[in-house]
């Protein structure tokens, strides 16, 4: 079993509308989408959720005022400035770390657990997807995104899947790390702009870092074609495959209104015929061949 | 005034509007680019930088020698940070989240604070505008730290713009939170939509005014302006899809310099936003 996870850096380029394009071509997938505080692969996807499951994220403090003094040490030790001067907690700053429950004199704290938000297990037209919602304004996103994944290999293999296709989250930061640990190859979606360039050198750097194999796609190459030929050449240099370019085509948000991928739309347009031969490209690419097995035996 | 532009979906447009807002403004005025993951107002203003300094957290260094290995630095990492195995201690750096319990409870003091580099910050100016912007170095994942820093540069005569990073977890909210008034950035597809929604609820839940700024007008359907209108959102500017935008955008240059009719709505977008973040959503 691979997994293929795609990854921007940049945000906006077109990981998901991408995904899903791959997603009505490639046979016997599973489709996983790591990111979870901007999750979008659903709106294309329209998955039916066989499963939902309670994402339990960390434990927040919680003060119990008839029990507090007011000393004043959870606030001197707290280092996320989340003890508010009426000895309430602050839970945007919590980080739950516990050391003021811990440490309380009169064991005035609280630390309750959380649900920071759900993951499901779905069908979709293309074959099952696990996918997130983290709930508003949380955080331990990485953690979401590492039980998605593993889900993801599980099922992948009690259902004899060949291929993970993950959307990744845009950055290089907790989330991104999460998603791409063990991944079979990445494929780095860019826009020929300065900072589509810029964004795609950090996270080709993530790469080389973290030693998994990484691709390029260019997408909307035409609206700077010099920009284009500038990324080509850094890719080049850097021995960074170009699996293809994409033209701007206004029928990607169509088909998105529809709630449709792009060959779902228009199968026979040039666009779908450049996606289509991206993808066996992809899917025959050196960087594709190593595998996942490992993990299991 | 502190007016932090964000976004949910990535891409919709937030450093166009942030870096254009700050070239317009005649105010003395601070951008301070919080996408620390992926910073990029800097390739818009190209800042003459003047000074960088390393963001570091603290972790645990132990000394194997007075530790008595009784593992109470083991128990209260809620991180899997510190781990006693057999007769020594690991630590993982990767993990800590440097909330300084082992320190604290270590009864042999053989916890000692060390430095672990997060990123840098970066500041400078151009042309009378002060810039700051952090960088997260490769492999790090700890981001709000470096946001945090970034933001002591806020000076309260003065008007900050805050370049946020995508999304509504934790780096969302450290470079949203306290603010006077959210400009939200979005594009009129279900994409953009969906995640407006979800920016909503996130800045609705800090409590901070808010208004939508819609970029590439045009190119999807109505849902969004619909949105806005029965959440009596204000819209405060529109940008209208067009090639030539696109452009200027991807050679990494201004439009309000390039187009010069948008500095007088950046201008307007200013005037509106100062409003909001009086008189609140």
């Amino acid at each position: 079993m691979k997994e293929l996870v795609i990854l921007s850096g940049k945000g906006g380029t077109g990981k998901t509308s991408l995904t899903a394009a791959f997603a009505s071509i490639a046979k016997n997938i599973l489709l996983c989408d790591t990111d979870v505080d901007a999750a979008d692969l659903h709106l294309l996807m329209n998955p039916e959720i066989n499963k939902t499951h309670d994402f339990i994220g960390g434990n927040e403090a919680v003060i119990d005022p008839d029990k507090c003094t007011q000393c004043g040490l959870c606030m001197e030790l707290c280092r996320f400035n989340a003890v508010k001067d009426t000895f309430e907690i602050d839970l945007f700053n919590c980080e739950g770390c516990g050391v003021c429950y811990d440490l309380c004199p009169e064991k005035a704290i609280a630390f309750p657990r959380t649900v920071c938000g759900q993951w499901f297990i779905s069908d979709t037209r293309f074959g099952p997807m696990v996918h997130a919602r983290l709930g508003i304004a949380q955080e331990n996103s990485g953690k979401l995104v590492s039980q998605v994944r593993q889900a993801a290999q599980k099922m992948a293999k009690t259902k004899n899947r060949d291929l993970i296709i993950t959307d990744g989250p845009p950055g290089i930061g907790c989330p991104v790390i999460a998603s791409i640990g063990q991944a079979t190859a990445l494929l780095l979606i860019c826009e020929p702009t300065v900072s589509g360039l810029h964004d795609l050198k950090r996270v080709i750097e993530l790469a080389r870092h973290f030693k998994i194999p990484a691709m390029t796609c260019i997408n909307k190459y035409d609206l700077n074609p010099k920009q284009t030929g500038t990324i080509k050449a850094f890719c080049e240099k850097t021995k960074i495959p170009v699996m293809g370019e994409i033209p701007f085509d206004p029928a990607f948000t169509k088909a998105l209104v529809q709630g449709k991928t792009i060959l779902e739309y228009d199968k026979e347009s040039t666009t779908s015929r450049i996606v289509k031969e991206i993808w066996d490209k992809i899917y025959a690419s050196s960087e594709m061949k190593s595998s996942l097995n490992h993990l299991f035996n | 005034m502190i007016i932090s532009v964000a976004s949910g979906k990535g891409g919709t447009g937030k450093t166009t509007v942030a870096t254009n807002l700050a070239y317009s403004l005649k105010e003395k005025v601070q951008l301070l680019d919080c996408d620390v993951e992926a910073p990029n107002s800097h390739l818009f203003l190209n800042p003459e930088i003047e000074k960088k300094h390393l963001v570091n957290a603290s972790v645990p260094k132990v000394d194997q020698a007075k530790c008595s290995l009784c593992k109470k630095c083991m128990d209260i990492c809620r991180y899997g940070a510190i781990a006693v195995l057999g007769k020594t201690v690991m630590t993982f750096e990767n993990l800590c989240h440097s909330c300084g319990g082992c320190f604290q409870v270590c009864p042999e003091n053989a916890i000692v604070e060390k430095n672990r580099t997060l990123g840098t910050v970066e500041s400078g100016h151009v042309n009378g505008i002060s810039f700051i912007h952090g960088r997260l170095n490769i492999g790090q994942v700890m981001v709000p730290p470096i946001i945090r820093e970034v933001r002591t540069f806020e000076k309260k005569n003065m008007v900050n713009i805050i370049d946020a990073p995508p999304g509504t977890s934790c780096p969302v909210i450290a470079s949203v939170n306290h603010a006077d008034v959210v400009l939200l950035v979005t594009e009129p597809t279900p994409f953009g939509l969906h995640d407006l929604k979800l920016a909503v609820k996130t800045v609705q839940a800090l409590n901070v005014p808010h208004g939508l700024v819609i970029n590439r007008v045009g190119i999807g359907d109505s849902a969004v302006e619909a949105f806005a209108k029965e959440h009596h959102l204000p819209v405060l500017m529109k940008i209208p899809f067009d090639k030539q935008i696109a452009l200027v955008y991807s050679k990494g240059l201004l439009i309000a310099k390039e187009l010069p009719e948008y500095k007088e709505k950046f201008i307007q977008l200013y005037k509106k936003t100062k409003e909001l973040a009086t008189k609140g959503n």
